[in-house]
């Protein structure tokens, strides 16, 4: 993350100090450096770069704990950049529960952000409803990190139960997710 | 007819009314944090609710195009059970959140001392956290509690201009104008105000510092009394400019104070990808 202003540079040496000062400047991140997309990387805002880089200031042993009371307390977009950071961060599986906090929820946002490569950490089973869940909630499965890698015949089995569903009550089923299904079935 | 609903309880609404307040026009909204019908038993419940007025009603909201600005505080009815009363220490971190443009609703439901001690405490973290204040005013002994809370925020050091009244009625506003704070009026179809009532304030009293609401809670109430409003000051000879001011650019200016108000029309659509759950009917 190279976003770089006055407030943040301040904001990283504070909370690499202090860890406890993340609490606020976390919260207040938005405000000082906007939500503008960013060229670089694609897909990231401003305050979502910001965010991360205030993560990643933190020591290591506060980290973990940090992590979870920050998306626990956050507001959407709080938790949007916690799980947007969770790849770039040194925790291991251990924020895992965030993931499952994230899909449970129907903020289609933060159900995306949860399949991104730290899904990786996902079990199958839970992978596979949260893939089948971004084809009920009608999220392009693009967000979803590795998918093809990843897809296995019960994803498929599961998948198409949900096309039979919708086509038996004349409802649309996403091209993206029939294209899934060809490739899985092709494959197996 | 652009609308902003300065103080609506959207959580005791059904999406289906989300979609009715933005085909009669409402673009904006503040929900302010008050209790739930059922009372609370303890300051989880209270997170939980926190959460949602900062993540899933403005996600719910924004399906729609509305947008949605939350206040936060202990509410005066749960400030007087001890079980509750942790909430208050629960506050403090909601005021940084970026959507949350004042503390509130605080003030006096049955005039206690715990409701002393709580309203005092949230009107000084106004002043810290340098957020506007939404008081609101007793149901019963309205007048009294009136008085008593323009005491209190004159001794909290929290400017005038910085604080609404709400629940106002014939008999309590001239107070409040006097006070230099802002005057918010409920508009419900029984009790309160209603809309030819309030086009009679505006007459008496001018159109500045004023916001009128529907509040819309779990009692008989309805989302769209703010339309309605707006037509009867049309019916009543006021201008169409003079709707806007009311509905629209006195809670833009008073919620403003924050410094947090986005009102950016973009940010409407951004919640969702194509078909959201809500507008599919997903559960």
């Amino acid at each position: 993350m190279d976003l770089h202003n006055p407030w943040l540079d301040a904001g990283v040496a504070r909370v690499a100090a202090d860890p406890a000062a993340i609490t606020r400047l976390f919260a207040a991140a938005a405000r000082h450096c906007g939500r503008a997309d960013l060229p670089d990387p694609p897909g990231w805002t401003a305050d979502q770069a910001a965010r991360a880089r205030l993560l990643l200031a933190l020591p290591a042993t506060e980290l973990p704990g940090r992590l979870d009371d920050l998306y626990r307390h956050g507001d959407a977009t709080e938790k949007l950049a916690v799980l947007k950071a969770l790849p770039l961060l040194p925790i291991g599986a251990a924020a895992v529960p965030l993931l499952h906090d994230a899909i449970r929820t129907n903020d289609t946002r933060l159900v995306a952000a949860a399949l991104g490569p730290y899904a990786r950490h996902l079990d199958q089973a839970a992978w596979r409803q949260a893939v089948l869940k971004c084809v009920f909630m009608g999220i392009p499965l693009a967000v979803v990190d590795g998918l093809t890698d990843r897809a296995d015949p019960e994803l498929a089995v599961m998948t198409a139960g949900l096309r039979d569903e919708r086509e038996a009550a004349g409802r649309p089923f996403p091209d993206d997710a029939r294209t899934l299904l060809d490739k899985i079935e092709t494959e197996v | 007819m652009r609308i902003f609903d300065p103080h609506i309880h959207m959580t005791s609404r059904t999406t289906d009314d989300y979609q009715r307040m933005a085909a009669a026009g409402v673009r904006a909204l503040v929900e302010p944090a008050f209790w739930l019908g059922q009372p609370r038993t303890g300051p989880g419940s209270f997170a939980d609710y926190f959460d949602s007025l900062v993540g899933w009603e403005p996600f719910r909201a924004a399906q729609f195009g509305i947008r949605h600005h939350a206040t936060i505080a202990l509410n005066p009815k749960e400030a007087n059970d001890p079980r509750c009363r942790e909430a208050l220490a629960l506050v403090p971190r909601y005021l940084d959140k970026d959507s949350v443009v004042a503390v509130g609703e605080v003030g006096y439901d049955a005039m206690t001392p715990e409701e002393d001690e709580v309203f005092a405490a949230q009107l000084a973290m106004a002043v810290e956290y340098e957020l506007p204040a939404l008081v609101h005013t007793p149901h019963r002994d309205k007048a009294r509690g009136v008085d008593r809370t323009l005491a209190v925020v004159e001794e909290s050091g929290l400017a005038p201009e910085r604080v609404v009244v709400d629940h106002l009625n014939e008999v309590t506003v001239a107070a409040v104008h006097d006070a230099g704070c802002w005057m918010g009026f409920s508009i419900y179809p029984d009790t309160k105000m209603s809309p030819d009532r309030m086009v009679d304030i505006l007459r008496d009293h001018g159109l500045d510092r004023i916001l009128v609401n529907s509040a819309a809670d779990w009692g008989r109430s309805d989302p769209l009394l703010t339309l309605r409003t707006g037509e009867a000051m049309l019916a009543a000879g006021f201008t169409a400019d003079d709707v806007d001011k009311v509905l629209w650019r006195n809670p833009v200016e008073f919620y403003g104070q924050s410094g947090r108000l986005d009102l950016t029309e973009s940010a409407a659509t951004a919640a969702t990808f194509e078909g959201s759950s809500i507008l599919r009917g997903g559960s």
